[in-house]
């Protein structure tokens, strides 16, 4: 047993962040139904359970005792690798996310690249799954599906760039620790450089569009694509899509609490901080993500092509420029400090 | 935009959207020529909800067919109630008493509302926003609570009748209508602030799915299709029936012919409905909803008649031929979405398809009514 113990640790760390990404996916379903309800002045949900709590179980039980059909005509192997190629990474993704000072799985000095490398995957996972389903809806959204994320990984990428500048580090717990209170939030943190709320902007956005949230919601469209790259997955093949869009919607607000929100740590120095400061922020943004959805109609694909290239990409460029002037300019006004 | 996309690439195929597709409403195929996104050509095929209603009126008798009339447009059921209830009295000769007249305004009215607001939901539904068609039907509930006191029915209206309508008001029928406009008053800028200013609404809709004058000419599209194009055709000014030349209320036109003016048109439309109902409400007569001598079996003298109203969706009418029996010897329906539609295949030619769909969602197709 002894000799065991980081392994045993990170079985642990496995199953807990399995559950907690299941979890996740369950209960922000039942989430999105309240919230949405409650914008669209219904209720949401309240048969199964005190406040429809049990109906994530009711949906779970009927995910996975229903048929997974496979259609003739698909091609077997990526019909089937394919939702699992969307889930996996985001979990692994949930492997250098930091909960609180201790609670990591693995701390790693490139944590923030590793995120990034696994959502690349993620994106696979939406292709296969849509060229694998022989359908031509399938295939118009994975194809939008490359489209949107390639276009918005860059400016995502070079906000990411940005804070490496100025964090020195890709460490994400060195990141949040470097952000003690709310002054010194990075998206607060003007010293840096005067853009750092547009940056926040810039990677909020970016974090929609990377997980196929609404007002980019090309690749699901339902009025034009019926269900987009799932139209042809049943029970839990769909289930797995779905659980990886979740997953990957709370790794991406994790991210932005991690890098801009100063992720476990309390906003004021005499409340300590701690993994209930990281999750009240992670599912603040998450009610904002639901918030725009039921808000907003969605984009076209040139919209959002446009969006990306045309403001967001110069815009985090500028960022860019800024931050490096700054970071050279700053030791050189106020002496080496 | 179609040209570049023939020579330049060969990989054309076809996409079927429907007769199942949660864009169409209905059972509407439409058969796309696709270039990747783009439309190549567009074919819409008819023919899954047919269920010959031109034939079922020359099997049955005049009275009879009616409640085949709200069964074509069933958003809108009352104005074709009204398009056939005036065909059948002007061949038989039935004079409408005045309040009768009121009533089938103020309910046609109030039809043409709902009708609108649910175009508006479900159009926004089509671009992607799910939450307004909520609001839209909140506010239609309350009209069919009000048609519903009075007609007996939800949906498929069977209010009128030759000679005036089945049922006059009850007393809570003209306080609730008031209550309801003003209601409505305050949540069209609502609507407005939540859809029509928002820019991704704008993006969408402004310059995209261009509709000339020509082309509506062309095809006879009529109604808000039309008055999008800048064709300033209303039959309730043009060819002014009912008691309609009693109020005051002008036609929504606008000149851009593209998705926002039909938008656009459809609000308005709603705001003038309300003045009509208003108008009508105070002016309500009394008097017998009725006309006094109708013979419970019509027989029209032999002759052809015709007669149309403007519906939600645009110019309905009705053409009876009477051989003087108690059938007609021959019933066509001229619908208004039918005419609407046929100028898709036109229109969307070398669009994308989102733009395409949400053209689609503009004409407001209700397909029962296409294809009778």
């Amino acid at each position: 047993m002894n000799a065991h113990p980081e392994i045993l640790r990170l079985l642990a760390f496995l199953a807990g962040l399995i559950i907690f990404a299941a979890l996740n996916a369950a209960y922000l379903v039942w989430l999105e139904r309240k919230v949405c309800g409650h914008i669209q002045r219904r209720i949401g949900p309240k048969e199964v359970g005190p406040f429809g709590l049990l109906q994530p179980l009711a949906d779970g039980i009927k995910l996975m005792t229903k048929q997974v059909l496979v259609p003739p005509q698909v091609d077997p192997v990526l019909f089937r690798l394919a939702p699992a190629l969307v889930l996996i990474p985001a979990i692994m993704s949930f492997v250098v996310i930091p909960f609180s000072a201790n609670l990591v799985a693995r701390e790693i000095n490139i944590g923030l690249l590793l995120v990034f490398a696994f959502a690349s995957v993620n994106v696979l996972g939406l292709l296969l799954g849509g060229w694998g389903s022989a359908n031509k809806y399938a295939v118009i959204s994975a194809a939008r599906c490359v489209s949107q994320n390639v276009a918005y990984e860059i400016p995502m990428l070079i906000t990411v760039i940005t804070m490496v500048m100025i964090t020195g580090t890709m460490n994400l717990n060195e990141i949040v620790l470097q952000q003690p209170d709310i002054s010194q939030w990075y998206v607060f943190r003007f010293t840096a450089s005067p853009l750092m709320p547009v940056a926040f902007l810039v990677f909020f956005i970016c974090s929609l569009a990377e997980t196929n949230r609404a007002p980019f919601d090309l690749g699901e469209a339902e009025s034009e694509l019926i269900a987009g790259f799932h139209t042809e997955y049943s029970g839990m093949g769909f289930g797995l899509f779905f659980m990886g869009e979740y997953a990957n919607i709370v790794i991406g607000a994790s991210l932005a609490t991690v890098l801009f929100l100063g992720g476990w740590q309390s906003p004021v120095s005499f409340i300590p901080g701690g993994w209930w400061w990281f999750l009240a922020k992670v599912y603040f943004l998450i009610f904002t993500i639901m918030w725009i959805r039921w808000t907003y109609p969605r984009t076209t694909l040139w919209g959002l092509l446009n969006l990306s290239w045309k403001v967001l990409i110069p815009i985090s460029l500028l960022n860019l420029l800024v931050t490096g002037g700054m970071l050279k300019l700053m030791p050189l006004i106020f002496g080496a400090g | 935009m179609i040209d570049l996309a023939l020579s330049q690439n060969k990989e054309i195929f076809v996409l079927n959207l429907g007769p199942q597709h949660p864009a169409t409403h209905g059972v509407l195929r439409v058969k796309l020529l696709m270039d990747g996104e783009y439309i190549v050509s567009a074919e819409p095929v008819l023919g899954y909800i047919h269920r010959m209603h031109e034939k079922m009126g020359e099997n049955r008798t005049w009275a009879q067919f009616m409640p085949n009339t709200g069964r074509l447009d069933y958003l809108g059921a009352l104005s074709y109630n009204h398009g056939y209830a005036r065909v059948v009295e002007r061949a038989a000769g039935i004079e409408v008493p005045e309040r009768a007249e009121y009533l089938r305004v103020i309910t046609v009215e109030l039809n043409r509302i709902a009708s609108h607001l649910l175009w508006f939901g479900a159009f926004v539904l089509d671009l992607g926003g799910f939450t307004p068609l909520l609001y839209a039907f909140d506010d239609r509930e309350m009209i069919l609570d009000l048609l519903e006191s009075v007609t007996g029915a939800r949906l498929t209206f069977c209010y009128f009748r030759f000679g005036g309508v089945y049922n006059d008001i009850d007393d809570n029928f003209v306080p609730g209508t008031r209550a309801f406009i003003k209601r409505l008053r305050k949540r069209m800028p609502e609507y407005h602030n939540l859809v029509t200013k928002n820019i991704i609404i704008i993006k969408r809709l402004r310059d995209v799915g261009p509709i000339s004058a020509g082309m509506c000419r062309r095809y006879g599209a009529t109604g808000p299709v039309a008055r999008g194009s800048g064709i300033n055709y209303d039959v309730r000014k043009n060819e002014p029936y009912s008691v309609y030349p009693e109020f005051d209320f002008d036609i929504p036109v606008y000149e851009d012919g593209d998705s926002m003016a039909r938008y656009m048109v459809r609000m308005d439309e709603i705001e003038q409905s309300m003045r009509i109902v208003e108008q009508a409400l105070d002016r309500l007569p009394d008097g017998p909803v009725m006309a006094e001598k109708v013979p419970k079996i019509i027989k029209p003298k032999p002759g052809d008649y015709y007669s149309v109203v403007e519906a939600a969706r645009g110019t309905f009418g009705v053409r009876v031929v009477s051989d003087g029996t108690n059938t007609p010897y021959r019933l066509k329906l001229r619908s208004p979405t039918f005419s609407n539609l046929s100028l898709y295949g036109e229109a969307a030619r070398g669009m994308l398809l989102a733009d395409a769909l949400a053209l689609m969602g503009s004409l407001d197709l209700v397909i029962p009514e296409i294809d009778r």
